[in-house]
This record gives C-alpha cells, sequence and structure tokens, in this order.
C-alpha cells in the first residue's frame, strides 16, 4: 500500500491564535446570542396580546329558530380570536391576524353533480334561497371545545331542492376556497388543500344543517369562513366546511380532508359521541369556552331528537 | 466574563430573570387577557416553558465546555429546579381544570392516553431530581450515582418533547424543533463521550491498541 507522505507544512499554515480565538470568541457568542433570542422570543410571544377590530355587515329582519338553544352565547370576541381554519395558520389566533385582508369579493358556488341544474351561486343568489334566520346553535370541536354562537343561514336543504339532486345522488361533497397567494400560512399546515368534507345526502337535507352566512346579527368573519360555509351543530367542528366554493352531489362517498390524513382518528361520520373517544383525548367532556372545568359532553351534541333516527343500526364505534 | 459569572447578583439576576414567564402569566390571569380559552393558554404556555428550561438545563454541560466557561455550572441547579417548577404548574392546570382534582380519573387517563402517560412520565422522573438537587444529596448519594441519577433529565426531556409531538393534530413544526434541540444536546454528549473513550483507549486497552502498520 502505497503511503503518501504529506505536504510540507510551514508555520504560516499554523491558523494564527488570534483567529482561533475569534472562532471560539464566535461561537460563544452565537451560542449566547442563540439562547437568549430563544428565551426572549418566548417571551415576547407571551406578552404580547393581539386584538384585531372587525365589523361585519349588518342582517335586518332575521327569524327565529325553534333550534335554538337558549344556553349562555359565547362572545363575539371568543368567536373571532379561537379558530381552527388551517388556512390561516394552525394557532387558534393566527386566523384573526392573518385572514383580515382575505378578498371575498364576486364570490361564486358552483353546485354540480348529480343535480337536473347545476348552477354557480353568487351571495346576492344564495341570500335570496331562504328567509335568513337566527340559529343559537352549541359547537363542539374534535378536540374537546365547545362554544355557542348565534349563526344566521337557513336550511342547506332549501338550496338542495333549487338544484334538483338527480337519484343517483348518494353524498354531497364541500370543498373550501383554496389561494395559496392568500394563504401563505397554509403550506404550514401538514394538511392537503384545497380543504373537503362531505356528507351523506340524508345528513345535508336534515334541517338542522345550517347553509350559514353571518353570526351575531352579521356577516361572517374572515375567520369564521366567510362569505358562506356550513354548519352541522351534531358533528365534530372539522365537518362543518368554510368558505364554500363547491358543493358537489355525487353517488360516492367523497374523500374528507381529516380522514384523508388520519383515518383512525377521524371518520367520515364524525357525530359528537362521548362514549367513542379520539384515539388520543377522551371524548366524554369538553370546555365550553369561558369555563374552567370540563361539562359532559351530549350525544349528537344534544342534538339527538333531530338527528339520530338517521344512525339507526349503525355502530358508531365502527362508523366513528 | 468570569467575574460575571461567578457575582452573587448573577445568580439574583438570573432568578427573576427565570420568573418572568411566571410574572407575565399572573399579569395576563389578572387582567384577564388569557385569551378565549384561558386553561388552554395557561397549559400551552407552562408546557413550553418547562421544555424550554429543561433545553437551558441540558446546554449548561456542552456551554461550559465548549466555550472554557466552567462558572456556568453555578447556572445549572437553578434552571433545573425552575423546568420544575414550571412542570408543576403544567401538571395543575391539568389535575385541576382538566380533571377536576380527581386522582382516580386521573390515573385512568395516564394509562388510557400514551401522550399522557409520557407527559406524566417526564414530571414525575424529575421529582426525584428536584428532591436531590441538594448538596446534602450529591454528599449523600456520593458524585457518581448522583449522577447516573440525574442523567434522567435525558429521558425527561424527550418524554417531553414526545408528549408535545402527540398532542398537535397536523402542524409539528414547534415539537420537531424541540426535539431537533434536545436531539442536538443528546448528541453533543455522545460525541463527547466517544472522544473521551478514545483519548482512554490507549491507557486501558493497553498494547492491543497499538497496531502494528500494515506494509
Amino acid at each position: 500500500m502505497l503511503i503518501r507522505k504529506a505536504p510540507d507544512l510551514t508555520y504560516a499554515d499554523v491558523t494564527p491564535k488570534s483567529v482561533y480565538l475569534n472562532r471560539r470568541k464566535f461561537l460563544r457568542d452565537m451560542g449566547i446570542v442563540g439562547a437568549a433570542a430563544f428565551a426572549g422570543k418566548g417571551l415576547f410571544d407571551l406578552a404580547l396580546t393581539p386584538q384585531v377590530a372587525f365589523a361585519g355587515t349588518k342582517f335586518t329582519g332575521l327569524v327565529k329558530s325553534p333550534f335554538s338553544t337558549t344556553e349562555k352565547q359565547n362572545t363575539f370576541e371568543d368567536v373571532t380570536h379561537y379558530n381552527n381554519f388551517y388556512e390561516f395558520g394552525t394557532n387558534k389566533g393566527d386566523p384573526a391576524k392573518n385572514a383580515t385582508k382575505f378578498n371575498t369579493s364576486n364570490w361564486k358556488v358552483s353546485v354540480e353533480g348529480e343535480v337536473k341544474t347545476p348552477r354557480k351561486f353568487t351571495m346576492d343568489d344564495i341570500l335570496k334561497i331562504a328567509p335568513l334566520e337566527e340559529r343559537i346553535y352549541r359547537h363542539r370541536c374534535v378536540e374537546a371545545w365547545s362554544i355557542v354562537v348565534p349563526w344566521i343561514g337557513f336550511s342547506f336543504s332549501n338550496l338542495a331542492k333549487l338544484v334538483e339532486p338527480t337519484a343517483k345522488a348518494q353524498y354531497v361533497a364541500f370543498e373550501s376556497y383554496f389561494d395559496p397567494s392568500q394563504m401563505p400560512e397554509a403550506k404550514y399546515a401538514g394538511i392537503d388543500f384545497p380543504y373537503v368534507e362531505g356528507l351523506r345526502l340524508d345528513e345535508a337535507m336534515n334541517p338542522l344543517a345550517l347553509l350559514c352566512v353571518g353570526m351575531y346579527g352579521e356577516t361572517l368573519a374572515n375567520q369564521d369562513g366567510a362569505p358562506v360555509r356550513m354548519i352541522l351543530p351534531w358533528k365534530y367542528g372539522f365537518k362543518s366546511t368554510k368558505s364554500l366554493v363547491k358543493i358537489k352531489f355525487q353517488s360516492k362517498m367523497p374523500p374528507t380532508t381529516w380522514n384523508r390524513l388520519a383515518s383512525n382518528e377521524y371518520g367520515f361520520y364524525a357525530n359528537v359521541n362521548p362514549n367513542v373517544d379520539h384515539p388520543r383525548w377522551s371524548q366524554a367532556k369538553e370546555r365550553r369556552l369561558g369555563e374552567i372545568f370540563k361539562r359532559p359532553t351530549l350525544m349528537f351534541n344534544g342534538y339527538s331528537d333531530q338527528v339520530a333516527a338517521m344512525y339507526n343500526g349503525m355502530d358508531l364505534k365502527k362508523n366513528y | 466574563m468570569r467575574a460575571i459569572l461567578i457575582s452573587r447578583w448573577t445568580k439574583v439576576a438570573l432568578f427573576l430573570i427565570c420568573l418572568i414567564p411566571f410574572g407575565i402569566l399572573v399579569w395576563r390571569s389578572l387582567k384577564g387577557e388569557l385569551g378565549a380559552n384561558p386553561v388552554e393558554f395557561l397549559q400551552h404556555a407552562t408546557g413550553d416553558w418547562t421544555l424550554r428550561f429543561l433545553i437551558f438545563t441540558l446546554c449548561i454541560t456542552p456551554f461550559r465546555k465548549l466555550f472554557k466557561l466552567p462558572d456556568l455550572i453555578r447556572f445549572r441547579r437553578m434552571l433545573g429546579l425552575f423546568a420544575f417548577f414550571y412542570v408543576c404548574l403544567h401538571f395543575l392546570t391539568y389535575l385541576g381544570p382538566d380533571q377536576s382534582f380527581d386522582l382516580s380519573a386521573m390515573w385512568k387517563d395516564v394509562a388510557k392516553r400514551p401522550f399522557i402517560t409520557v407527559g406524566f412520565l417526564g414530571f414525575v422522573l424529575l421529582i426525584p431530581l428536584a428532591i436531590t438537587s441538594t448538596a446534602g444529596w450529591i454528599r449523600r448519594l456520593g458524585g457518581k450515582r448522583w449522577q447516573m441519577l440525574h442523567r434522567a433529565i435525558y429521558v425527561s426531556a424527550l418524554a417531553g418533547v414526545i408528549h408535545y409531538y402527540w398532542l398537535v393534530k397536523s402542524d409539528v413544526r414547534k415539537p420537531l424543533f424541540y426535539g431537533a434541540l434536545v436531539g442536538i444536546l443528546l448528541l453533543w454528549r455522545v460525541g463527547d463521550w466517544l472522544v473521551k473513550r478514545g483519548k482512554q483507549a490507549p491507557v486501558t486497552a493497553g498494547s492491543q491498541s497499538v497496531s502494528v502498520n500494515p506494509t
């Protein structure tokens, strides 16, 4: 084996002491600066209270709904600063900050698929479909917190009847708006966009299923799914698609976003059920925002009278 | 640098700095500025600060050696105890608001849910470390045994990171960031240990390590 002779090194090749001492000092300073920055960033985040004000357009002549609960409503402040809207960031406070400039003008909702009269609806069209009702619903998130919100809208069935689903329509697929340029935070969310959801046709036609255009007497705040969204109070919140752009009636069960990500954790049905836990946490109790201790979660979020019959004979432990 | 590190006031100052997150939490609680879900806010904040203080504690030894600042050792116990302080607050926010101080319900939850199990393990492991953090306990246990026991902080920090990773739904950036920091700090120790062993090898392995060069 050939052993190469090392090239001759002279004294000039030795790194001068001042340089390696500086290098060491630099490393040390970097280490200390890094640790300080890490601590400082944490302190800064902790001390900061972001507050953003919103003003929607008021609705008048709202019809009261027999479906409304008399429970204490959460504040507008809570409902607009504690949001899961991953397109605008994954922290609860992110959507309030990042959705302020979300452009919802000239909005169109395409209703298509197994229907006799497919159609693109403008917001003006949608507001004319049926009298607007105020419905005060309980809203239960899969993360075991809940809120009570006065939503505004009408039963989704009103829209469905307009487009006349054919006999082949068994399911309804919902799709949210997605624009990476308006939603730069979406790339960190860890889920695929656009956000898609779905219902069985009978679920979508249930009078409780609300096509929602407002809350607290005015149009929806951007971070709550403006300008039009679904509200399905007997299901976990993630089923209620925000910022709808497409509604498709179809014969096959549509894929749904969270189910695609983790099918063992999020099922197609996602009915609120205190007896079937999320694999990582209990669903038996929930924290109503504004309360300290948890309260028991109700079957179908307390809407059994309206929806339980749709699931007769189904094993809800399997069809979670 | 050394004069600053060994000054009594530096320790006092650091103690007060370590209390700032707690102070902000108290102040925000009193003003009702904990957001829509105050319990969750406190849980996340105390959990975050537990992980941060564990990481600061684990930084001490590498920083001492890399930057030739042996006096940093003076702050290690305090940082470790602050990690314990914040994890106790974190645990209380779970035992109280989440479990309504019902110990039997808590045990069921700890046994059933892996993310709670691993978080609880990380917490419990820190208890003996906090108790034996005094000079008296170091003497009673003897340096070697004390050091062995206190290596449990590595397990605790890893448990904390896994606990966080298993909590989030899809955005894993923050838990991965903490995981990377803990990983680097543990890898540095492995590297340091390998280097040390390499240096000791000729002494312990004797003639075996003096190999004949093949020609």
